[in-house]
């Protein structure tokens, strides 16, 4: 456990080493920012159905700028120790393998988690000022960094596994950007054509993250959800494993 | 200490090393030596627990570099080639790191981390960040990182390549003073610093074992290769080949035309391969004193590791 901590430190680490993490950090204030602007916006307008905290994460810059953090966290992971070579001395330290794919996805989760943070100050912000909640209920603030936090942890598991077959780390994000922009779209599938048959109506809806977030931001937990995206990572990181193994054991 | 068992490894369409077996005693300091391409990293990564082998068997300390591999890791200090390093870290905070990846803790990992500073004069660079460090530094701090955990056996694959003589000067002492405690796998293509340091050479080539015996021994058996060169103006009516053919010792006689001394007419170079331990220049000295030949140069050259290595590996790399 102490070796995974160990492991788990420097990962985290090496974000705020490079440049990357502050890039990605600005970036994403920035979108975030503006679609809470255009929130706010919108709802002072007039009488609306959603509250400030729905209306937040079901915008489109909020989106954009959501599957758009993913391949640059990820895409150092493996592939840098890859072709630095580090990969070597790491891997002839008494340390499994397992360990270090946690720690790498740890690592990536970390960071995620520290860039959310700031996003709940426009919340807290906003009733301070408006004196008005920004939800009905405190569970919807729950809700939302649930689930927040359940489909970070998928997205960046296909970011590990984006990573983990490449050692160069652009192809790794590009790989990472194709699988995330596919899975977002193929679950708008009964968003673009309402005319589909139920069953798939219900498939869709078993994997749609924006219908997921929709949901849970309205503060409607739903265990199907969870299930579905804690048993998707560990797939994924599973498979990322096997990989890393196979992609050692053959150089 | 390490016992190497029929180690084949074979990538695909391409066998690195066949049937390799050697052993490695406690204690001892072994240079392992062949061309580019001879398997020597390969050799040295499948002992390092770094990727198995394709058959065969390898044990470190006494086990399995496949099957025992965390036990491999825990007695072995392992520097790769071009010693790989997180540039982004800073000396000291990278040898914490590593020295609690190796299971040190509290005071044992600080008294290590000084040790190993101390050991590979890396006080001065400290608190620098490795990516800025020179190659030197950078390959010490390597060095550093493969004695944190005081292992019984060193691998270092290439620990001098890309360092100015000095610098090789100091690594070689270094491993001379680490080579008292440790036992020492190393690779190098710098041959006067295996015959200086190590007790012991394996030659690989093509992923076969040409030799393995210590550097003394291996240059002996090539004493006949060095040979003797006579430089001598011979009387017109002597066949100088025959006559030295004719001494005891002597293998072979080779005439040498040098066209750079074009204008000295009469003088004749002979290289004679002599038997193994043998040294009949007395001899030549007294023909030539007998046939009233002019010497201006009766030399032994002696054979060196260079010429054992390029006798065993020649014509490979064309």
């Amino acid at each position: 456990m102490s070796k995974f901590l160990t492991l788990l430190a420097r990962e985290v680490r090496a974000y705020f080493y490079s440049p990357t993490a502050y890039v990605v950090l600005c970036f994403f204030l920035l979108l975030t920012g503006f679609a809470f602007y255009m929130d706010v916006a919108l709802l002072s307008r007039g009488p609306t159905e959603v509250t400030v905290v729905e209306g937040f994460f079901n915008s489109v810059p909020f989106w954009i700028g959501f599957i758009l953090i993913f391949p640059p966290i990820t895409m150092r992971v493996f592939a840098e120790e890859f072709k630095m070579g580090t990969i070597e001395t790491l891997m002839t330290a008494p340390v499994r393998d397992w360990q270090v794919v946690l720690s790498k996805f740890g690592g990536a989760l970390v960071f995620y988690a520290v860039i959310w943070l700031p996003n709940f100050l426009y919340f807290v912000a906003f009733e301070r000022i408006a004196k008005v909640d920004a939800a009905n209920a405190t569970g919807a603030f729950w809700g939302s960094f649930l689930i927040l936090m359940l489909v970070g942890m998928f997205f960046l598991s296909i970011g590990c596994l984006a990573s983990v077959v490449t050692q160069d780390q652009i192809v790794a994000a590009v790989i990472c950007f194709c699988l995330l922009t596919l899975y977002f779209f193929a679950g708008l599938l009964t968003f673009f054509s309402p005319n589909v048959s139920p069953i798939l109506r219900d498939i869709v809806s078993y994997f749609s993250t924006l219908e997921h977030m929709s949901e849970f931001s309205k503060g409607i937990i739903d265990s199907r959800r969870v299930v579905f995206y804690l048993s998707a990572t560990a797939l994924i990181l599973t498979l990322t494993h096997q990989i890393f193994q196979f992609r050692r054991w053959k150089a | 200490m390490i016992k190497v068992e029929n180690l084949t490894k074979r990538y695909a369409g391409f066998t690195a090393i066949e049937n390799l077996s050697f052993e490695v005693g406690k204690g001892e300091i072994v240079g392992f030596l062949g061309p580019n391409g001879a398997g020597k990293s390969t050799t040295m990564r499948i002992l390092a627990t770094s990727m198995p082998a394709t058959s065969g068997r390898a044990t470190v300390a006494g086990f399995d570099v496949f099957t025992q591999s965390l036990d491999v890791r825990r007695h072995l200090g392992f520097m790769p080639e071009n010693v790989p390093l997180y540039k982004d870290m800073r000396v000291s905070e990278y040898l914490n790191y590593r020295a609690s990846l190796k299971e040190l803790t509290g005071r044992r990992r600080r008294e290590r981390v000084g040790d190993v500073t101390e050991l590979c004069s890396l006080r001065e660079v400290e608190g620098r960040v490795i990516g800025r460090l020179s190659k030197g530094y950078r390959q010490r701090v390597g060095l550093a990182d493969a004695l944190l955990n005081s292992p019984d056996l060193l691998i270092l694959d290439e620990p001098t390549a890309g360092l100015d003589p000095n610098q090789i000067r100091q690594v070689r002492e270094l491993i001379r003073n680490l080579g008292k405690h440790h036992t020492i796998l190393l690779s190098t293509h710098i041959l006067p610093e295996v015959e200086m340091t190590c007790n012991r050479v394996v030659i690989i080539n093509r992923g076969h074992i040409e030799a393995a015996d210590t550097p003394e021994n291996l240059v002996n058996a090539m004493r006949a290769a060095g040979g003797i060169r006579l430089e001598a103006k011979v009387a017109p009516n002597d066949d100088g080949r025959v006559l030295l053919a004719g001494l005891p010792g002597i293998k072979e006689v080779c005439l040498e035309q040098e066209e750079h001394e074009g204008p000295e007419e009469g003088w004749t170079h002979f290289t004679l391969r002599t038997d193994a331990g043998r040294d009949p220049r007395e001899e030549i000295w007294r023909l030539a004193n007998d046939r009233r030949w002019t010497v201006r140069e009766l030399s032994r050259r002696r054979a060196t590791l260079e010429d054992v290595f390029v006798e065993l590996t020649h014509g490979d790399d064309l």
